[in-house]
């Protein structure tokens, strides 16, 4: 019966709280268990993630870069060295509002409006937490203005840095090059690993073509560090390996004499050791400082040095192609003989034109009364056209295109630089490949070195090198030795044949090499103005390259004639002729006359070379 | 009255769950030791912590239930003034006003609570017939509620819903009807959105968000959680070693020696250490259990069962704030985390529970 005043009920109050509170325990082990559940998953499957990033955490991997190998021309003359610098480096990340951080800079050190313009192109291509150059070459009191207000100036940082210089300026530019920030299309290209730290590539001429002798191994340091990022202890330290010093066979006196020699002109002096191959003058002018390009280059210098008319940027001795004119002949008169058309006796009546069977045309010499009756040495000493223009019909120009090319015309040297022109010959290919038919004209003015031929001065200068050489094409190298800075061991470059000209046609090479010494040393020789007081034997050829087409009956009038539409002279020689040291070929644009402009300029070149005094 | 009582029976001490006590007591000093960098007088000054925390302990269990029920409502009240006390006075201590200088010693009001909440919804069920009816289990809820408001605008939203879930373990154990259970929850769940959009602040609405993507703000809400899942989870099976946590020695673990320290404990000592830890945890949580059975009065009963739960609660938010399944709560890891007054609390609470234990009524027939 139920009572109307509750009671405590203590047997029904203990059952409910019994059973309340086995759904407590049930609960209690359903909760532990979804715990240690979590914890299996945390430490057990997801083990090795949080290991990873727990070392992540724990160590800090510092690259550190290694220095950069020297650059140095056979003497051990430094053409590219490192040199402490201090630089003004900003980090946007850290810098707050930077226009007026750098409002505040510019009042304690002058910042130009190309280091601004330079420091804001990179900001906006890098990431925000890479410290990025505003200024080099702070001077020591300088850096003192930044260091007291740095603390100030959150991102601001003052570095030493290594940076690349090059002492001689632009001696040598154009076979140097220059190393320059790491830019996002090299990021592509490269194993970024091996350019942690590494700030700058070689991005042009040896510093380009060697970056992997002169870049050398980056080390790590690897350290405990908190954090806050505060180094605690090192972990391990591997040492970076310094980049290999690497000599060239440049030889930085001739370097600077065939710069200086065609200074305020335009052109190229390629000088080879004709034994070795070893490129001893690889110059091209006008040139440029590479030292603006190591940081970057700010737009109106640069773009001043793309708009210069005498365009400084392009490399003459690799890139320029021009026509090779005379300096083409002693090669053809070398196939005219090997391959039986002509010998050494074979006569030609000059009378100062040419004209093909059948044909009004005249093609004239350059002698507008002729040389007369005239054999091979005379056509290449007085370089008579119309006899080459005779043996041109003769062979045909499939046999010149081959006869020339053992010689490396048309095509790459294989010297060690990146982006070699090489130049044009017509190969049938070329002749399919062109829309218009070959013409028999073309094959007469192929004779002398004219139409649808071109060289580059390093092709003409390994050219000569192979006739001095006696047939024997060797690879022309820049790269003379790689030393290890350490242990200064010293790793030289073997000399490379590259091709020989065939045993058929070497009996017929000493009438051709002795032609080119009467070419100089001869009463009549177009270069003897270079020859006639000189203490060794010089070979040579000049030549002279149309940049304009005269007309039929037009007559070249070098008054009327803008100055870069004159002709360009040439000269190829070597010395000393019975015992070949030297070989150079010379052109200057617009110069005219070779045996006028460009000889004399070989002849210092020699001078220098071989007796150490240039006259 | 038996005839012969061991020492620790005549001090009312309880074997087992003293053991485990003890057994916590020794690892937290060797984590915190490891935890603060080797540091001694860290160590030392929680080494006196637990001394004092045992002091009250013994105390607590020198108290007879009956008297501590008779105190229970000057207990609770007084705790209620001292809240709004120190929400109108309270120091400022890390943006929240939770301590009230004493003069000779702060004391956090919040704490209290923690122990007057149960005391006095199960005081008050002892003097009603239960199971609870929904008039009783209101009146209770307003017992609940009105301290647990008082802390939640200290602000110390982690403590609040800790008194309010220890009040609420009382109320279910009292046999509140499952529909009224049911109500309560629903009312929750409908005013989730309400709470979030107006009484949360913006941290504690981000600490919510984190626990779903901890990697969306890695360097800000998220890593706490970041960095504690890193040295639970690196850790291993065996650990690291003792003193071998490098989250912790090399300051990537926030809070390594108070609410976090379960990861670095979990990353020395890896799964089988937790195991262990776990059985201490679970063992004396089951010690709580069984003492609330033998109970044979309301207000001991309830108290005991109450203050057992809410030990493994503390037990069960810490550890799954530190390994991510839970949002960072304020919550400290029991009698192991560095930290004062919740230490004292817990062992006046393990007190009371061993005088409960000690002055039980013989079971009846």
């Amino acid at each position: 019966m139920k009572l109307d005043i509750p009671i405590k009920d203590s047997f029904r109050e203990s059952r409910v709280f019994s059973s309340r509170l086995t759904i407590t325990v049930i609960g209690i082990a359903i909760l532990s268990l979804l715990l240690l559940a979590r914890l299996v998953y945390l430490q057990i499957v997801s083990y090795g993630h949080y290991e990873t990033l727990s070392q992540k955490n724990r160590i800090n991997s510092l690259p550190l870069p290694p220095v950069r190998g020297l650059i140095l021309d056979r003497n051990g003359v430094v053409l590219a060295q490192n040199f402490p610098v201090y630089t003004l480096e900003i980090t946007p990340e850290l810098a707050g509002d930077m226009e007026s951080l750098i409002t505040d800079i510019s009042r304690l050190i002058e910042i130009s409006a190309g280091d601004l313009e330079r420091f804001n192109k990179q900001r906006k291509k890098r990431p925000k937490f890479e410290p990025q150059v505003l200024r080099t070459h702070l001077s020591d009191a300088e850096a003192a203005r930044i260091a007291v207000k740095r603390p100030f100036m959150p991102g601001v940082e003052l570095q030493v840095r290594l940076q690349r210089h090059y002492p001689l300026g632009t001696l040598g530019i154009h076979t140097l090059g220059y190393v320059g920030r790491i830019s996002e299309d090299d990021q592509r290209t490269i194993d970024t690993s091996r350019y942690r730290g590494t700030q700058y590539i070689g991005k042009l001429g040896i510093e380009k073509s060697y970056e992997s002798i002169l870049l050398g191994r980056v080390g790590i340091e690897r350290n405990e560090v908190n954090a806050y990022g505060r180094k605690l202890r090192e972990v391990s330290r591997i040492a970076p390996v310094a980049g290999k010093n690497l000599y060239l066979n440049i030889d930085t006196r001739l370097q600077a004499l065939a710069e200086n020699a065609l200074a305020e002109k335009r052109g190229a002096v390629v000088a080879i050791e004709p034994s070795t191959g070893a490129v001893l003058t690889f110059a091209s002018v006008p040139t440029y400082d590479p030292n603006q390009f190591v940081n970057g280059i700010d737009q109106a210098s640069y773009k001043s040095l793309l708009d210069n008319i005498d365009k400084p940027l392009i490399n003459r001795a690799l890139n320029g192609q021009y026509a090779p004119g005379s300096t083409i002949k002693p090669f053809l008169g070398l196939a005219g003989l090997a391959l039986g058309k002509i010998t050494t006796t074979t006569e030609v009546n000059c009378k100062g034109w040419y004209s093909l069977p059948g044909s009004r045309h005249r093609f004239r010499d350059w002698k507008k009364t002729g040389h007369g009756i005239t054999n091979l040495k005379k056509a290449i000493t007085e370089s008579c056209d119309v006899y080459f223009y005779t043996l041109a019909t003769k062979l045909g120009i499939e046999l010149m295109t081959q006869a020339l090319a053992p010689f490396g015309f048309g095509r790459k040297t294989g010297i060690d630089l990146a982006l070699e022109s090489k130049g044009l010959l017509p190969t049938q290919e070329w002749k399919d490949a062109r829309k218009e038919p070959w013409y028999a004209g073309e094959t007469v003015i192929f004779g002398i070195g004219q139409g649808p031929i071109l060289v580059t001065p390093l092709q003409l200068a390994t050219a000569t090198a192979m006739i001095a050489n006696n047939g024997v094409r060797m690879q022309p190298i820049l790269r003379f030795a790689s030393e290890n800075p350490v242990t200064h061991k010293i790793n030289r470059f073997t000399p490379k044949v590259r091709n020989r000209l065939p045993d058929f046609v070497l009996p017929y090479l000493p009438a051709i090499q002795e032609a080119m010494v009467n070419v100089v040393h001869g009463k009549k020789g177009t270069g003897r103005r270079i020859g006639w007081n000189a203490k060794y034997k010089i070979a040579g050829k000049t030549g002279t390259s149309q940049v304009k087409g005269i007309k039929q009956n037009e007559v070249y009038n070098r008054d009327l004639t803008p100055e870069r539409f004159r002709d360009h002279a040439l000269f190829i020689a070597y010395a000393p002729a019975d015992d070949p040291k030297i070989a150079v070929a010379v052109i200057v644009e617009n110069g005219e006359h070779g045996s006028s402009a460009a000889a004399p300029i070989a002849r210092k070149l020699m001078d220098e070379y071989l007796l150490g005094n240039a006259s | 009255m038996p005839t012969s009582l061991t020492t620790l029976q005549r001090w009312n001490l309880d074997k087992p769950l003293g053991t485990a006590l003890l057994m916590l007591a020794i690892i937290s000093l060797g984590v915190i030791f490891s935890a603060s960098g080797q540091d001694v007088s860290i160590t030392v000054a929680q080494l006196v912590r637990l001394g004092i925390g045992f002091a009250v302990l013994f105390l607590a269990a020198q108290i007879h239930p009956d008297t501590l029920a008779r105190w229970t409502p000057y207990i609770y009240l007084g705790g209620l003034v001292l809240l709004v006390i120190v929400l109108l006075t309270g120091v400022i201590g890390k943006g929240a006003q939770r301590w009230l200088n004493l003069g000779l010693f702060s004391i956090q009001p919040s704490e209290i609570m923690k122990l007057a909440v149960p005391m006095m919804v199960a005081w008050y069920f002892s003097q009603q017939h239960l199971p609870a009816t929904s008039k009783q289990a209101i009146i209770a809820a307003g017992i609940i509620l009105l301290p647990a408001a008082l802390v939640a605008v200290q602000p110390d939203l982690g403590t609040a819903l800790m008194i309010a879930s220890s009040g609420a373990f009382v109320l279910f154990l009292a046999g509140m009807g499952w529909t009224l259970i049911a109500g309560i929850l629903i009312l929750i769940a409908a005013s989730a959105p309400l709470v979030w959009s107006y009484f949360l602040h913006d941290y504690q609405r981000n600490r919510i968000l984190t626990l779903f993507d901890p990697t969306a703000d890695p360097l800000g809400t998220g890593y706490h959680t970041i960095q504690s899942m890193i040295a639970v989870g690196s850790g291993g099976i065996f650990g690291k070693g003792w003193l071998e946590s490098s989250q912790a020695r090399l300051d990537f673990l926030p809070e390594s020696s108070t609410d976090f320290i379960f990861a670095v404990f979990a990353e020395e000592f890896g799964l089988f250490g937790i195991i262990i830890l776990f059985s201490i945890f679970i063992f004396a949580t089951g010690r709580g259990i069984i003492i609330a059975t033998y109970a044979q009065e309301t207000y001991t009963r309830l108290l005991a069962g109450s203050l057992a739960l809410t030990f493994f609660l503390y037990f069960f938010v810490n550890i799954g704030m530190v390994t991510g399944i839970l949002p960072v709560v304020g919550v400290p890891l029991p009698i192991i985390s560095y930290g004062g007054s919740s230490v004292v609390t817990l062992m006046a609470g393990f007190g009371m529970l061993m005088s409960i234990h000690a002055n039980r009524k013989i079971a009846q027939p």
